[in-house]
């Protein structure tokens, strides 16, 4: 039922109603996010940075395509693997790198990290290191949305790890209920951690927003265009009070589950890993689109490379040279 | 000791409760009710009958038996703007709601370096001896008093409950709400309109100078029939209640146990690392040079609730039995 109310991607019209300036700014989101991941793992690597990181190379398309919908003051909830969620919302590569490193000018003044940052600015309420934990959270801030007559929607991303747990379930019964603007997003990168998601999953995953009434559809999330597409159109639906909607999007992680988790051979093969890193990385699709279109040339898509390039220097510098928080700092905001 | 002025009216507590509530959603528009059979059963204990009928099913919110799931959209609510009460039916079920109250509500504050808020109270119920077996007699209230970033408050009047209601609403964190189920029939005089009883402010209930029963919810009630029990035979004790184990009142509490120079901490909960565990040790600390006996403590047995009536009420403290602790405590020779 649920296949039919979220259109596929139009290969006519509809690209030519969005203007190629925001492609090529999606480009560059994307390209932001590899940048930025590839310096955080860089950090890992070097002992530079405490504790670890889940990196999003690979899955860009899919945190680019939904946010490039969504409005600065729509919400999001995220996930342990949230650096990309956050950087497509907007937050700044400065307060990020800052976070990562634990100093007082992150986005919760090093008290969070990796897996907590949250951008109240832009509607980020947060990533979340409970596989799943944000479900409720998203739903909520749809149900805040509808009882303040805001017409703002709510995304919530996670994993397809995160089907395993009951409280999705729960939310997305009441979600469809009561028509909460609330848009499922799931990053279906095949692997809960080191175990193929076939071993976890019983049925399809469509079936299970599909048994709630929620419209549900299957898309490439290597394709930012079809994420796009596909998002825009749960967004609006929800937006004018049609309810939420389901977006499996699937995709692949190229780095480890987490940054050290190098030697991967014993769950996945380096065969599979060559095959989506060569024939399905979204950043080599949208440049070969965009130059097909000749909406971009090599060389202004090079160009843009190397102005994220500064971008994330600079953002790094700014981080190392940042200052510790205070001591003081922490027995403060246990309480409000 | 928090009096209300004699022209006050009875109330009971339920209806305390009720009043509170309605006073605060007529106060503030972002207030509502969130829970199972909250509306029009207005909750199996009908404590929450007629609200639905002044504010609408929008602002008293029937869900599905999905604990997690809307204590998950409270906590979403509340972070983007809403004043949720989420109503949890049986205090036994909290544990149903336990990571989207611990990992989630009571960290957001914090891992967000202070840019979120959770203003939400999770109002729920304790307490046995109502025949209820295993599942739906516990008092489970230590469990979220252990969670840095939770309040946590136990009225044992029907004027306590309102006032103290009232400070949980307005109040920008997560605040558990737990009153006995046995005392919802229990009068006493409310004044008419806005009055608030802090959060962190004890109160004593009973003045007396040879032994201290700090006691909580419905265990005051047990204290002061104690000290009833007591005072024929010479012994004056002073009846403290906490009200709010988190924040706690410690100096009201060190104070009285200093000038007495015993102490009985008696709560509902099980006695094993509880409540009564941490005020005692509160005391010990806090008075150790002033005290004649060591700290006792009395909660519930440390068994699952049983069934049978003459089992059940072997769990739990009774007048009879707190005076008699109290007896053989005043008898103990101070060593000095
Ligand atoms: C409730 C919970 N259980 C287990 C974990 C440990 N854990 C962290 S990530 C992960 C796998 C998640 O897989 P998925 O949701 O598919 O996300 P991905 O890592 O693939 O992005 C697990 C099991 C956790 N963080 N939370």
């Amino acid at each position: 039922m649920g296949q039919s109310s979220i259109p596929v991607l139009q290969r006519g019209d509809g690209f030519r109603e969005v203007l190629p300036e925001k492609w090529v700014n999606m480009y560059r989101q994307l390209v932001k996010i590899r940048s930025f991941e590839k310096q955080v793992n860089e950090l890992y690597l070097t002992a530079k940075m405490p504790g670890l990181a889940h990196l999003y190379i690979g899955e860009e398309a899919v945190a680019v395509g939904v946010c490039e919908a969504l409005r600065t003051d729509d919400y999001i909830t995220s996930t342990h693997r949230g650096h990309g969620h956050c950087l497509a919302k907007g937050a700044s590569v400065e307060r990020m790198f800052a976070e990562l490193l634990g100093k007082a000018a992150g986005y919760c003044r090093g008290k969070g990290g990796s897996m907590h940052i949250a951008d109240q600015d832009r509607g980020n309420l947060g990533a979340n290191a409970i596989v799943g934990g944000s479900a409720g959270i998203a739903a909520g801030a749809a149900l805040s949305a509808q009882m303040r007559g805001a017409d703002q929607v709510a995304v919530c991303f996670f994993g397809e790890g995160a089907l395993g747990q009951g409280l999705l379930y729960e939310v997305m019964n009441m979600a469809a209920l009561w028509k909460l603007p609330v848009i499922y997003v799931c990053e279906n990168n095949l692997y809960n951690e080191y175990t193929h998601y076939s071993e976890t999953t019983a049925g399809t995953v469509t079936a299970r927003p599909e048994a709630f009434g929620i419209p549900a559809r299957t898309i490439d999330g290597q394709d930012v265009r079809a994420v796009y597409f596909a998002a825009a159109n749960c967004v609006e639906r929800a937006r004018t009070g049609q309810g939420p909607a389901f977006l499996e999007c699937l995709t692949y992680r190229f780095h480890g589950h987490f940054v050290a988790d190098i030697n991967r051979a014993y769950y996945r093969s380096r065969q599979e890993e060559q095959e989506w890193e060569t024939q399905r990385d979204p950043i080599h699709r949208l440049a070969s689109w965009l130059v097909e279109q000749k909406w971009a040339s090599a060389e202004s898509l090079d160009k843009i490379q190397a102005e994220v390039q500064m971008e994330i220097t600079a953002g790094l510098e700014f981080a190392l040279q940042a200052p510790f928080p205070d001591a003081s700092e922490v027995d403060q905001h246990v309480y409000a | 000791m928090s009096t209300p002025e004699p022209a006050a009216r009875e109330l009971t507590l339920a209806e305390a409760i009720r009043e509170a509530l309605a006073e605060e959603m007529r106060r503030d528009p972002r207030v509502f009710i969130i829970g199972e059979d909250v509306a029009e059963a207005g909750t199996p204990f009908k404590v929450l009958s007629g609200l639905v009928a002044e504010f609408g099913p929008r602002r008293v919110i029937d869900t599905p038996i999905s604990e997690a799931g809307f204590t998950g959209i409270a906590v979403g609510a509340a972070v983007t703007g809403m004043r949720p009460v989420v109503d949890i039916m049986f205090g036994d079920f909290i544990t149903l709601t336990m990571d989207q109250m611990v990992n989630q509500a009571a960290k957001i504050h914090y891992m967000s370096g202070g840019s979120l808020r959770v203003p939400m109270v999770l109002h729920t119920t304790l307490g046995a001896t109502r025949r209820s077996a295993a599942q739906h007699s516990q008092s489970l209230h230590a469990w979220f008093s252990h969670i840095p970033g939770l309040k946590v408050v136990l009225p044992s009047t029907p004027y306590d409950a309102k006032g103290l209601l009232k400070s949980a609403i307005r109040d920008d964190n997560p605040v558990a709400f737990f009153e006995d189920k046995m005392m919802y029939k229990m009068k006493g005089a409310v004044p008419q309109g806005d009055y608030l009883v802090p959060l962190g402010i004890a109160d004593i209930k009973r003045s007396g100078k040879d032994i201290t029963l700090v006691a909580t919810s419905s265990m005051v009630q047990v204290a002061l029939s104690a000290a009833e029990l007591l005072s024929p035979i010479g012994i004056e004790a002073e009846v403290i209640d906490p009200r709010t184990l988190f924040p706690l009142d410690k100096q009201t509490l060190i104070a009285s146990a200093k000038k007495t120079g015993r102490a009985i901490v008696v709560d509902e909960g099980y006695e094993r690392y509880g409540v009564t565990a941490e005020i005692a040790s509160v005391i010990a600390e806090g008075a150790f040079y002033d005290l004649d006996a060591p700290v006792k403590r009395m909660g519930a047995r440390d068994v699952p609730v049983p069934f049978s009536p003459v089992l059940e009420d072997l769990t739990v403290p009774t007048p009879e039995s707190v005076a008699e602790a109290a007896r053989t405590l005043c008898e103990t020779i101070s060593a000095s």
